[in-house]
C-alpha cells in the first residue's frame, strides 16, 4: 500500500519537475493577486493591514481552484488512470497519493511564501505565525474537499466551470475560520477556538475524501 | 469428479450480459467463460460495443444487466486499451518501471530486458513523446513482457504496429495462452492463430425496431 502511495508521488513529482510551467502557473497567480492589491487599492498600511488576512486567504484559494482540475485529468487522458484503479489497491489509497500531490505543489508552497506576502501587506508581525499554521492546516482541506470535485469532473468537456461550482460551497467554512482565527491574532485575540475548528475540517475532509473521491472516479 | 479440475481452469464467467448505453442497446444476452488457454476473439463493427465489453469484464465499467463473475478472484488481470497509460514526459524505462510497480515491480535489468523484446533496443532512456506511434504502442506492449498476469484484456493491440510486430505480438499471444493465461482482445485483424474463440458480438444485437422517434 505504502509502496503504490510512493510510487504514485515520485511519478508525478517527477513529471512535475519535467514540465514546471503547469504547477508553476497557480503560484504565480497566488503572488500577482496580492501584489495587484496595494496598486489596485491602496499602498497605505492602515487600509491594507485590516485586509490582509483576507487577501491572503482569498487569493491562496483561488490558486488552489486553479491547480484542481489537473488532479485526475492528465491522467485520464493518456489512460493511466485506467490503470491506477486496475491497479490491486484500494482506490482510497490512489485518491490519498494525488491528494498529497497536489499539497505539495500548491499548498505547501503557499504556506511557505506566506511571509513574504504577508509583509507585502503589512499584515502585523506578531500574526504572522497564525497566518501560516492556519494555512497549514487549511490548504489539505482544501485539496482534499477539491479532490471531490476533481473526480466527479474528470472526463467531462470544460469541466473548470462545474468544478468552481461544486467545490465553492465546501470552500467557504475554511476561508471564513482561515481569515478569522488571522484576523483574531492581529488583534491579539485567541485563536485556539478558530484552529480547533479548521482542524475538526481537516479531520472531516480527511474521512469524507478518499471514500467519496474514489467512488467518483469509477462513475 | 471433473469439478474440481474445472474450478481451477475457468477464469471468468459471463451470464446473460448486456449493456446499454445512451439508450441504445449495445449487446444482450452475451454468455461464455473464459478459461485458462483460451484466446478469445471479440468481433464486431464500429461502435458495436467491443470496447465496452472489455471495460466491463477487467473492471472499469459498471455492470447493470447480467453477471460477470470470476472463479479466481485473485486472478491478475493486465489491461491495454486505446489510451496506452505512457507518460510522454518520461522515459520508455521510466513509463515502464511505474507500470510495474503498480503489479509485481521489476528491476531495470528487466525492464531492459522487456524493452529489447519488442524491438526497443537503444531508446530505452528516449523520451517518450519522442517515439513514434508504434514505437509507444510498443512500449506499452512491453508490459506484456514485464508484468505477469493471468487475463490479457487487449484492445485492437495491434494498431499502428508494423506487419512484423504484428507477427511477433501473435507469438506471445500464443506463448501467453500455452502457459496457461487467457487472452480476450478485439481486433479488426483476422488473427492467424489455431485454437482461436470468436465472439461475434453483430450476433447478440437486440432484434428490435428502432426506439420511438418524435414525430418530424
Amino acid at each position: 500500500m505504502m509502496a503504490f502511495v510512493m510510487a504514485i508521488v515520485k511519478r508525478d513529482l517527477l513529471l512535475i519537475l519535467r514540465q514546471p510551467a503547469d504547477i508553476l502557473n497557480p503560484l504565480v497567480f497566488f503572488i500577482l493577486v496580492v501584489a495587484l492589491f496595494p496598486l489596485g487599492v491602496s499602498p497605505e498600511a492602515s487600509i491594507l493591514a485590516p485586509t490582509a488576512a483576507g487577501i491572503v486567504w482569498v487569493a491562496a484559494m483561488l490558486a488552489t481552484l486553479l491547480s484542481l482540475e489537473l488532479m485526475f485529468k492528465l491522467d485520464h487522458e493518456d489512460g493511466s488512470l485506467e490503470q491506477l484503479l486496475l491497479a490491486p489497491y484500494p482506490g482510497w489509497s490512489l485518491v490519498l497519493a494525488k491528494v498529497l500531490v497536489h499539497w505539495l505543489i500548491s499548498g505547501l508552497p503557499l504556506v511557505l511564501l506566506s511571509p513574504l506576502i504577508a509583509s507585502m501587506l503589512f499584515l502585523p508581525l506578531h500574526a504572522l505565525p497564525t497566518l501560516m499554521l492556519s494555512l497549514l492546516i487549511g490548504t489539505p482541506t482544501l485539496s482534499l474537499f477539491g479532490a471531490i470535485g476533481a473526480a466527479l469532473v474528470t472526463g467531462v468537456r470544460g469541466g473548470g466551470m462545474l468544478l468552481t461550482i461544486l467545490i465553492l460551497p465546501l470552500y467557504v467554512p475554511v476561508i471564513i475560520f482561515g481569515a478569522a482565527s488571522v484576523a483574531a491574532a492581529v488583534q491579539g485575540m485567541p485563536i485556539d477556538g478558530y484552529i480547533a475548528i479548521l482542524g475538526a475540517m481537516l479531520v472531516f475532509a480527511l474521512m469524507i475524501t478518499p471514500w467519496a473521491s474514489s467512488a467518483a472516479l469509477k462513475l | 469428479m471433473s469439478s474440481a479440475p474445472l474450478a481451477t481452469t475457468h477464469l471468468l464467467l459471463v451470464n446473460d450480459l448486456a449493456c446499454e448505453r445512451d439508450d441504445r442497446c449495445l449487446y444482450q444476452q452475451l454468455s461464455f467463460t473464459l478459461k485458462r488457454g483460451d484466446l478469445w476473439h471479440v468481433k464486431g463493427q464500429n461502435g458495436a460495443g467491443k470496447t465496452t465489453l472489455l471495460r466491463q469484464l477487467a473492471g472499469l465499467h459498471s455492470v447493470d444487466t447480467g453477471k460477470v463473475q470470476w472463479c479466481e478472484p485473485k486472478a491478475k488481470i493486465l489491461y491495454l486499451g486505446h489510451k496506452l497509460g505512457l507518460k510522454e514526459q518520461l522515459t520508455a524505462n521510466e513509463n515502464l518501471s511505474w507500470l510495474a510497480s503498480l503489479s509485481t515491480g521489476s528491476t531495470q535489468e528487466q525492464r531492459y530486458k522487456a524493452l529489447e523484446t519488442v524491438g526497443l533496443r537503444g531508446f530505452e532512456e528516449n523520451l517518450v513523446s519522442h517515439l513514434s506511434a508504434g514505437q509507444k504502442r510498443r512500449v506499452a506492449l512491453a508490459r506484456l513482457q514485464l508484468c505477469p498476469a493471468d487475463v490479457w484484456f487487449l484492445d485492437e493491440p495491434f494498431t499502428s504496429l508494423d506487419q512484423q510486430g504484428i507477427i511477433e505480438e501473435q507469438a506471445w499471444l500464443q506463448t501467453h495462452i500455452e502457459q496457461g493465461g487467457a487472452v480476450l482482445m478485439t481486433s479488426h485483424q483476422d488473427l492467424n492463430l489455431p485454437q482461436i474463440k470468436v465472439l461475434d458480438l453483430s450476433l447478440h444485437v437486440p432484434q428490435v425496431a428502432p426506439l420511438n422517434r418524435p414525430n418530424l
